[in-house]
């Protein structure tokens, strides 16, 4: 096992793809000779040669549309969408195109497309700049979509959303890229649509994924240090979901905090704790509470943006609920 | 141009330049966070746009906006407040430096979103159209905007509606690290009115005095006319694209090449060789500015932050 920075298991799952497969290229802003907005691709323009590292014209729609496009006729493109704010001037390519192009005619046309999007607050960066919409996109059937944690994820999930033949949106966080962490040596891929355990526990669990399970984990130290034991489960692909490390943690605790970065109406956890109710409610012992920020578009002041975003104590506050 | 008048354009320029720099030294040291997009290089294009306008005439423009917004008459105190996160910035710390605004001095705007404000700056000009004024947006914008379908549009629509919009291209040869000719299929933006049958002009953005002579000439137009216009204006930006570009994209012999040519000091020896002014003159100006700047700083520092409860303000008018 190597330990590494969440960036360079990005960088590393592109870089091996590119190497296996020949129809992989990059499209996107400052991919090539910049090296990458967040210096995922660093390197890969001397390597791999403008042709297969493009640095478009900030043209959101060209640059998505395309991909699809070069998707449909054959080629592996994997889209960069500088930041997951820029998706939305290319919303109908991401939710109205590509998720239906398959299904639509009668699975004649394949995309297999990855787009690469960066999201997340917590960078001062504004409101327009800051979101974490990811369960807006996970809305749509037809569209899959994943948000890895660790290092280990990032690179076994972005290596099997390239190997797939569906449209994918990968979305990593802003303020993530150097979290480090242990990976296999050699050759490997995770499977998408597969929850994960990453912290065993027997009290309560926390459902998270992305930025919200470096937070949990977190929390999870400090609970135990308090003799409290979180069980947090990892989604870490929201569509398709798989509920069922979730339902089998909470059969065990019966007690769940969800854990989110977006807004809380209508969001990951309002389908996370929904299917909970509906497939274990026999096991509810405690309401379950979701963790999430607040419902107010995000300042640029440091101090409201902090006090917007959830909180390691957010969440032990709400673990210590539950077990009232 | 009346003496007076360019002389207070020359302390235009200089209070942009050296708010910005002071600015650079705060981000460094943690104080302004986010991104912050420096204007230094290109302080000639909104000077000579901005003066050029009728104050009943509105602007709007992207994330590169502070000198866009000193030159619409928003005080320095403000600017820097809102560079800090303080409660007495313009947007109540709530925007940043991407986000001034104050609608009293018809300064509508940065914008972060690259391209989405012109089809709203369309719409200032329907707006105004349907009241029945002759009110002009001036829109500007970067050259890497004109990639994007919001640029099509809005220049179709602007046209095909006669509104009276002033589009203004600031061609400072880069989007980010990529040269202009490397994103967009003509290198001469101004030809991309063309193909709206819009008319059109180009002009060196170093001197503020050509710009803004342009401007002018082209304001008429659309007023006369009620017809938009594209202007690109030729410049150029001295730092990076925002704090912490590492610039592998261009050499520092090209930068160092347009350095030369740096606004301020062309004006400055135009202002001198006509005897516009004295040294002393423009000396004083300098340390009015100086002065001015450390009390901004000062302002900012010692105004509070938002209150808590302003994190809920401002969500809804109703
Ligand atoms: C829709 C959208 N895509 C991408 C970005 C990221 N971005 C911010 S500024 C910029 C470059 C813009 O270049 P240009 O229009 O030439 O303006 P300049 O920065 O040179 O003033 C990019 C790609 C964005 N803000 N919005
Ligand atoms: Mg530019």
């Amino acid at each position: 096992m190597a330990k590494i920075t969440m960036r360079e298991a990005i960088s590393q799952a592109l870089m091996e793809e590119m190497d296996r497969d020949p129809s992989v290229f990059i499209m996107g802003e400052e991919v090539g000779v910049w090296g990458g907005t967040y210096a995922v691709t660093k390197g890969f323009y001397d390597k791999y040669g403008a042709m297969r590292v493009k640095d478009t014209p900030i043209a959101e729609n060209a640059i998505i549309g395309g991909a699809i496009g070069a998707a449909m006729v054959g080629q592996r493109p994997v889209a960069e969408l500088m930041t997951i704010n820029f998706g939305f001037s290319a919303m109908d390519y991401i939710v109205n195109q590509a998720p239906k192009l398959h299904y639509m005619f009668g699975g004649q046309f394949t995309l297999p497309l990855v787009i690469r999007a960066v999201g997340g607050g917590g960078r001062q960066l504004g409101a327009t700049h800051s979101q974490t919409p990811d369960a807006i996109f996970a809305h749509f059937p037809g569209l899959k979509v994943v948000s890895p944690g660790t290092p280990e994820d990032a690179k076994g999930l972005l290596k099997s959303a390239i190997r797939s033949n569906d449209p994918i949106l990968f979305i990593e966080h802003a303020t993530m890229y150097q979290v480090r962490g242990e990976v296999p040596e050699g050759e490997y891929t995770i499977p998408i649509g597969k929850s994960k355990v990453q912290r065993e526990g027997k009290d309560v669990t926390i459902v998270t994924y992305c930025k919200g399970l470096e937070l949990s984990m977190k929390a999870a130290e400090e609970l135990s240090k308090e003799g409290i034991e979180v069980e947090v489960v990892d989604l870490r692909t929201l569509r398709p979901l798989d509920m069922e490390p979730v339902i089998e943690s909470f059969k065990k605790t019966n007690r769940a905090v969800v854990v989110e970065e977006g807004w809380k109406s209508y969001g990951v956890g309002s389908e996370i704790v929904s299917r909970i109710y509906e497939e274990a409610f026999d096991y509810v012992d405690a309401p379950i509470i979701r963790v999430a920020q607040k419902e107010v578009p995000l300042p640029y002041n440091r101090t409201l943006e902090q006090a917007a975003l959830p909180q390691v104590h957010d969440i032990t506050a709400a673990v210590k609920e539950v077990l009232k | 141009m009346k003496k007076e008048q360019q002389i207070d354009l020359y302390y235009q320029m200089v209070l942009i330049r050296r708010l910005e720099e002071r600015g650079a030294e705060l981000y460094q040291q943690g104080k302004i966070g986010g991104f912050m997009h420096l204007y230094i290089g290109q302080e000639a294009v909104s000077t000579g746009l901005i003066a050029a306008r009728e104050p009943r005439d509105r602007v709007i423009t992207a994330y590169r906006d502070h000198g866009v917004a000193l030159n619409c008459g928003i005080s320095a105190n403000e600017v820097m407040a809102e560079l800090l996160g303080k409660a007495t910035g313009m947007s109540k710390g709530k925007g940043g430096s991407m986000h001034m605004a104050d609608t009293s001095k018809n300064m509508w705007g940065g914008h972060a979103i690259v391209g989405g404000h012109l089809p709203i700056a369309s719409g200032f000009a329907i707006g105004d159209q349907y009241a029945g004024n002759d009110n002009i947006t001036i829109c500007m914008f970067g050259d890497g905007a004109t990639n994007i379908g919001y640029f099509h549009e809005a220049l179709n629509i602007a046209k095909t509606w006669g509104l009276r919009v002033l589009w203004v291209c600031e061609n400072n040869q880069y989007g980010m690290g990529t040269a202009v000719d490397r994103a967009s299929a003509v290198t001469d933006i101004r030809q991309k009115a063309e193909g709206y049958g819009m008319k059109n002009g180009q002009v060196d953005g170093m001197d503020v005095l050509k710009v803004y002579d342009a401007a002018k000439d082209a304001l008429d137009y659309v007023r006369k006319n009620s017809q938009p216009y594209l202007l690109e204006i030729d410049t150029y930006r001295f730092r990076g694209h925002s704090m912490g570009d590492p610039e592998r994209y261009r050499k520092a012999e090209e930068v160092k090449k347009w350095q030369e040519n740096d606004p301020i000091g062309i004006f400055n020896k135009q202002l001198l060789e006509k005897k516009v002014a004295t040294a002393k003159v423009l000396d004083e100006i300098e340390a009015r500015v100086e002065e001015e700047i450390a009390k901004a700083v000062e302002f900012a520092e010692a105004s509070p932050e938002p209150a808590a409860e302003e994190l809920y303000s401002d969500i809804y008018a109703d």
